[in-house]
């Protein structure tokens, strides 16, 4: 596969690491949620067959988080974000 | 008072320097590097590194600088001149970079011949003949994490973890074998 | 022998006789030969025998196809078995050898199994080797496998490497006949970067193997011409002899070139093969089309072959494939086939022409064809002499390539076959006979107009002129007569019979027909014989082919040396290897080394005198007890980790606090994943108000700092946090030992006393004027400025790879009040959970059998005295275990349920596997000083 890196450009998969669902951006803070919270954050997961979001690591290049919006049925990438936006637009920060 | 030898990442008193056909590959020991990351909300004084975007190298005097990872660059230096390039670094910028010292973090090849297109084609994926001169990347060098910068169609550098200095050499031998 | 069925012409180089050798006999051949061809040159038309049957086979076909010829090439460590005939280029001094027979060619005791076919019909080895279960490993298969064996391999290891490598283009041609070639020069002549891949060591495709002219000269003329202008353009890569494996995600395509396999052996330093990884833009299928036979009774004689083979034989090759020729056929190809052997001078001596209403209802012939029996439409019968028979059925579209992507190919009734369907790769084009378009000016057209369209690219070149015949086809798979046996796969001997079989029972589904009866199985897949089974399914159960369906095709195309696919990577080059600072030293001292991921560590250095390794690692530990040791701890992962949030980020990733940590000093950090299992530790030291160096272990040095990038870019990302390795930039030695800091003295140029360097210390120091880093910091138990040995790991209860299994918790470890709950961290919530809080959960503790001289074993099982080794009464386990000189015996770690509270009990270690059953007792994880007085002084 081919992932078009917002700063890179095309890159092959080869050189990244595959984490799982971008989900795993939106940890509950843990001084006030409780374990079902984490339960759930930490393994609850959808497994559509269709588009998902996806965090890939680019680990042989920038060192990039990436959030990919992937089609697990026919690979097409739709979209491709640094997870660093993407945390941020959902009102992550320190 | 304790008396040290220099020995190069090849386990030798001499940088390597090595030829197959009409590749040449000289090992560089007289590079000193740092790493600088500008921190969050900060800007670096100017004029002492050169800033180049993704996926550049850019040359300057004393310092050349490519980039690594948003914010971050490797600064290349003299060694005779800046052995204590990072403290250098640091005293520039103070409190607005992370410098960090990476001089033995890595060998240094520099790849010359005719045209090195057939040499990297073996070695990685990267488009060596499409790319412009001054792109700096990392990349997969047969298993190993390299950065590898064009510095011309015929010239080029890489960068390996020094620890596999030789498994990085072997692999750059076997693939000009093979290739030319 | 002479080449006695060698006639005029062809693309051979006759100037040069190259000789070569089938069975140990000698023959001639020329340049441009393929093995097939220069043995049918010899009048030698047995290759081989069949899979099951053992049936004698000569060639069915003259490309990449073929089902039958194969053979061994060469021999010792090269020796490569399956290897098709018809595609091995002919080399000076090539050894082949046939394969699958005994004790000859000519006579194979296993033909018998032709005459038990009823026993060996489709399923016969789900029905006949079912009982008993026992036998199936035992005698069952090793049976089956010698009987229906291919070729052997010689167990010596291969001589020669293969190479990787990584191509990039706008434009990849698949394939360089007519179609191929045309889009190739289309789009080079535009400027575009291509590659045009052919398997074939001749670029030209069919123009090679026809007679007919293109722009006026013969085509494979033009093609040369072509082939010519291609390699003057800088921009334009010509691949022959490289066989496009698959189309993969995004443009990117798989191809291996044999480099070297038509050469006796490589040129110094040259692989043998390259395996392409092919990156582009666009794509043109030109795999062009595949003929394919009819099934009728004894079709797969010696001499039987595809009409379309035996024209390109005498065409391309010169080489008539027998004395008395016939075609039989249902499409006006076939007819080609008869005009130019007569134009070649070949006897034709009849053209049974299917839509004339006559068939080939029989042959005769033992070891190759004698006769064959027509019948025409009046059901009159005759008996042929004749020693080779052209057969065409139609042709089917190469389109392997373009369903890799699980694209359903679809019918096209007016040519008979499938074509491709809607929904290839993207970016995959195809033209040309791939595309169903079988005249040569259509393959012209459509390579041009395929790349126009995939590029973009304005203004068209004008086309060469060519024949156009349409095409006439009256489908025919397969003969109705008699009761004999009819090929349709005949590499994997699958016959009409079978295909009735399967119908019979019920598997008549494509997915099931092709495992019932293992339709297309083989090393071809079936490229001749696929769609006629599914053709004859429809027929049985009433059903059209399009009802029928198709079933589809995977990488590879043609089958790979394993070679190719390893590449560089094997033997001592399997992985890079990592060497510490101190190896080269190491080395010359004698030193002996272990792999610990790619890094190789010193494991021991042996003196004069000792024999064994246990001597040498007493001797070490002991003076490391007594004196000093050195150790190289360089492996262990540095990250450098800076910012005016770094204390707060250290914070959240490990369960203790770091934020409150002197500048100047260093402490030991617990790292939990999320769900609250141990991931890492290490010690992490404060080297300025906002700079600390972390260490991780040797195995998660990797692992660990993509962690910590996934915390600082996905969950806080506006922390001032910058992070980088270091493992490599610093040569760290672990100096441990009641002399430590006396040996330190000698080399530091700074005050390293107690007073001024206490314990858990941390700075920048100097060693002869250069710059250095000291941390006093110990998991042996001694005075130390780093790690030693794993047998003082354990003397000291330190935990590492047996122990961080992924399954630990910190409680587990006896480091549960290390969990801050004061602040949020990475795996505090869920470390909390019931099931891992529980008291009667595993508690690491050390173990030392209770007779000093007995044996433990790591992985032994705890059991309370008396109880029963059953799973219900285990206890737990060992984790690790060593010899401790130090204390004189076996001494281990392990996690016992309840192990806190068991601390001086006595219980059993048993291990089953070795009957050992040891009598231990239970004590602190800490062996030695478990106060920490020797590390403090």
């Amino acid at each position: 596969m081919i992932i078009h890196h917002p700063i890179l450009g095309p890159r092959d998969a080869q050189e990244f690491v595959y984490l799982g669902d971008a989900s795993l951006i939106n940890r509950p803070d843990g001084m006030t949620a409780g374990v079902e919270a984490f339960h759930d954050y930490a393994y609850n997961r959808d497994n559509p067959a269709g588009d998902h979001r996806e965090l890939w690591y680019h680990e042989q290049g920038d060192r990039s988080w990436l959030v990919v919006t992937r089609n697990t049925v026919t690979h097409e990438i739709i979209k491709v974000e640094l997870a660093r936006d993407v945390a941020r637009a959902q009102g992550r920060s320190k | 008072m304790a008396s040290l030898m220099a020995m190069t990442a090849l386990g030798a008193r001499e940088a390597a320097v090595v030829t197959v056909g009409p590749l040449s590959i000289a090992e560089r020991v007289d590079v000193a590097v740092a790493s600088v990351a500008v921190r969050r909300g900060r800007v670096l004084a100017a004029g002492v590194i050169p800033q180049p975007g993704p996926s550049r190298w850019e040359a300057g005097k004393p310092f050349s600088a490519f980039w690594v990872t948003p914010d971050m660059w490797f600064v290349e230096a003299d060694f005779a001149a800046h052995e204590l390039l990072a403290d250098g670094l640091k005293a520039s910028f103070g409190d607005a970079a992370s410098v960090t010292e990476q001089t033995d973090a890595w060998v240094i090849f520099d790849l010359s011949a005719p045209d090195l297109a057939p040499v990297f084609e073996r070695l990685c994926n990267v488009d060596f003949q499409a790319l412009p001169e001054g792109y700096a990347t990392r990349t997969v060098l047969d298993h190993l994490g390299v950065y590898l910068i064009k510095h011309g169609s015929g010239a080029a550098r890489v960068y390996g973890p020094r620890s596999s200095a030789q498994s990085l050499l072997h692999a750059l031998k076997i693939a000009a074998r093979s290739a030319f | 022998m002479s080449q006695s069925h060698r006639i005029e012409g062809g693309q051979i180089d006759r100037s040069k006789t190259l000789r070569f050798t089938f069975d140990g006999l000698p023959y001639l051949g020329h340049p441009g030969d393929t093995l097939a061809s220069a043995l049918l040159a010899n009048g030698v038309r047995l290759m081989g025998r069949s899979f099951k049957y053992h049936r004698p086979r000569g060639p069915l076909s003259a490309g990449s196809e073929e089902p039958n010829a194969l053979v061994e090439l060469r021999s010792g460590g090269r020796q490569e078995p399956n290897t098709r005939a018809t595609v091995a280029e002919l080399f000076d001094g090539l050894e082949a050898n046939s394969q699958n027979r005994w004790p000859s060619l000519r006579f194979d005791a296993l033909a018998i199994n032709d005459r038990l076919n009823a026993f060996f019909a489709a399923g016969f080895y789900y029905k006949t080797f079912m009982w008993p279960k026992s036998f199936w490993e035992k005698l069952y298969e090793p049976m089956i496998r010698r009987a229906a064996g291919l070729g052997s391999v010689s167990r010596e290891e291969d001589p020669d490497s293969y190479d990787k490598g990584f191509l990039h283009c706008d434009l990849l041609v698949i394939g360089a006949g007519p179609s191929g070639l045309m889009a190739a020069l289309t789009a080079g002549r535009a400027g575009k970067r291509v590659i045009l891949a052919d398997e074939d060591f001749r670029m030209g495709g069919r123009l090679n193997a026809e007679t007919f002219a293109v722009a006026g000269t013969s085509g494979a003329d033009w093609a040369s011409a072509v082939v010519a202008e291609l390699s003057t353009l800088p921009r334009v890569r010509l691949l022959a002899r490289t066989t496009v494996l698959g189309a993969f995600d995004h443009g990117i395509y798989s191809a291996v070139e044999r480099v070297s396999d038509h050469l006796p052996v490589p040129a110094a330093g040259k692989p043998r093969q390259v395996l392409w990884r092919i990156y582009s833009d666009r794509a043109i299928l030109c795999g062009g089309a595949t003929e394919r036979p009819i099934a009728f009774e004894n079709n797969d004689r010696p001499g039987i072959m595809l009409a379309a083979a035996l024209r390109a034989y005498a065409n391309r090759w010169g080489v008539k494939a027998g004395e008395r020729i016939a075609v039989f056929t249902n499409n006006d190809d076939g007819l080609r086939t008869a005009s130019d052997l007569k134009a070649k001078g070949v006897e034709v001596v009849a053209v049974i022409d299917s839509r004339d209403g006559e068939e080939v209802i029989d042959t005769h012939g033992r070891l190759g064809l004698k006769t064959i029996i027509t019948r025409d439409r009046k059901g009159r019968t005759r008996e042929i002499r004749v020693d080779a028979l052209g057969v065409s059925g139609g042709w089917n579209p190469n389109v392997n390539i373009h369903s890799h992507h699980r694209s359903r190919p679809v019918w096209d009734a007016s040519i008979a076959a499938f074509v491709p369907g809607a929904e290839g790769p993207p970016g995959l084009m195809v033209a040309g006979a791939a595309a169903g378009v079988l005249s040569t000016h259509g393959a012209l057209r459509t390579g041009r107009d395929a790349a126009i369209s995939a590029l973009g690219l304005t203004g068209a070149m004008d086309l060469p002129e060519a024949e156009d015949a349409p095409i006439s086809v009256s489908a025919l798979w397969h003969v109705a007569h008699g009761k004999g046996r009819a090929w349709i796969d005949q590499q994997n001997d699958v016959t009409v019979k079978d295909i009735k079989l399967a119908q019979q029972e019920n598997f008549t589904s494509v997915e099931h027909m092709k495992r019932y009866t293992t339709l297309g199985m083989a090393t071809d897949q079936g490229k001749t014989g696929n769609v006629i089974g599914l053709a004859i399914m429809a027929e049985l159960t009433g059903r059209s082919i399009p009802e029928t369906g198709t079933t589809i095709y995977r990488p590879p195309y043609t089958p790979v040396a394993l070679g190719a696919l390893a590449g560089r990577s094997r033997g001592k080059e399997f992985k890079p290897y990592r060497l510490t600072p101190s190896h080269h030293w190491a080395a010359e001292q004698g030193a002996t080394f272990v792999e610990v991921g790619n890094w190789l560590r010193t494991q021991w250095v042996p003196k004069a005198g000792e024999t064994e390794w246990r001597q040498s690692v007493d001797r070490e530990v002991l003076a490391t007890r007594k004196s000093v040791g050195i150790c190289d701890v360089t492996t262990l992962g540095k990250i450098d980790i800076q910012g005016t949030d770094a204390g707060a980020f250290l914070d959240r990733v490990y369960a203790n606090t770091f934020s409150t940590l002197p500048v100047g000093r260093c402490r030991y950090g617990l790292m939990l994943r999320e769900d609250g299992i141990v991931f890492d530790d290490g010690t992490t030291a404060r080297m300025g108000e906002h700079e600390y160096v972390m260490t991780t272990t040797t195995a998660n040095a990797v692992t660990v700092f993509r962690h910590l990038e996934f915390c600082r870019q996905c969950l806080w990302p506006d922390m001032d946090v910058q992070l980088i390795s270091t493992t490599e930039a610093w040569a760290q030695f672990s100096v441990a030992g009641p002399n430590a800091r006396r040996l330190l003295e000698k080399v530091v140029d700074q005050d390293i006393s107690d007073a001024a360097f206490p314990y858990m210390g941390a700075g920048n120091i100097t060693v002869g004027g250069l710059r250095a880093r000291l941390f006093r910091i110990s998991f042996s138990g001694e005075l130390a400025y780093e790690i030693a040995v794993p047998v003082m790991r354990i003397e000291k209860g330190h935990v590492a790879g047996g122990e961080l299994n992924g399954q630990s918790t910190a409680l587990n470890m006896g480091l549960g009040r290390m969990v801050s709950k004061k602040k949020d961290s990475i795996g505090m919530v869920l470390s909390q959970r019931e099931g891992l809080t529980d008291a009667g959960g595993y508690r690491l503790v050390g173990v030392r059998p209770v007779d000093p001289k007995a044996k433990l074993t790591a992985g032994s099982h705890f059991l309370e005295k008396g109880a029963a080794a059953v799973a219900a009464n285990d206890g737990g386990w060992l984790t690790s275990k060593v010899y401790s000189p130090h204390i004189g015996s076996d001494i281990a770690l392990g996690y016992l349920k309840g192990g806190d509270s068991k601390i001086g009990t006595r219980m059993r270690a048993v291990n089953l596997l070795i009957g050992q059953d040891t009598e231990v007792e239970i004590v602190s994880p800490h062996f030695l000083d478990p106060e920490g007085e020797r590390l403090r002084g």
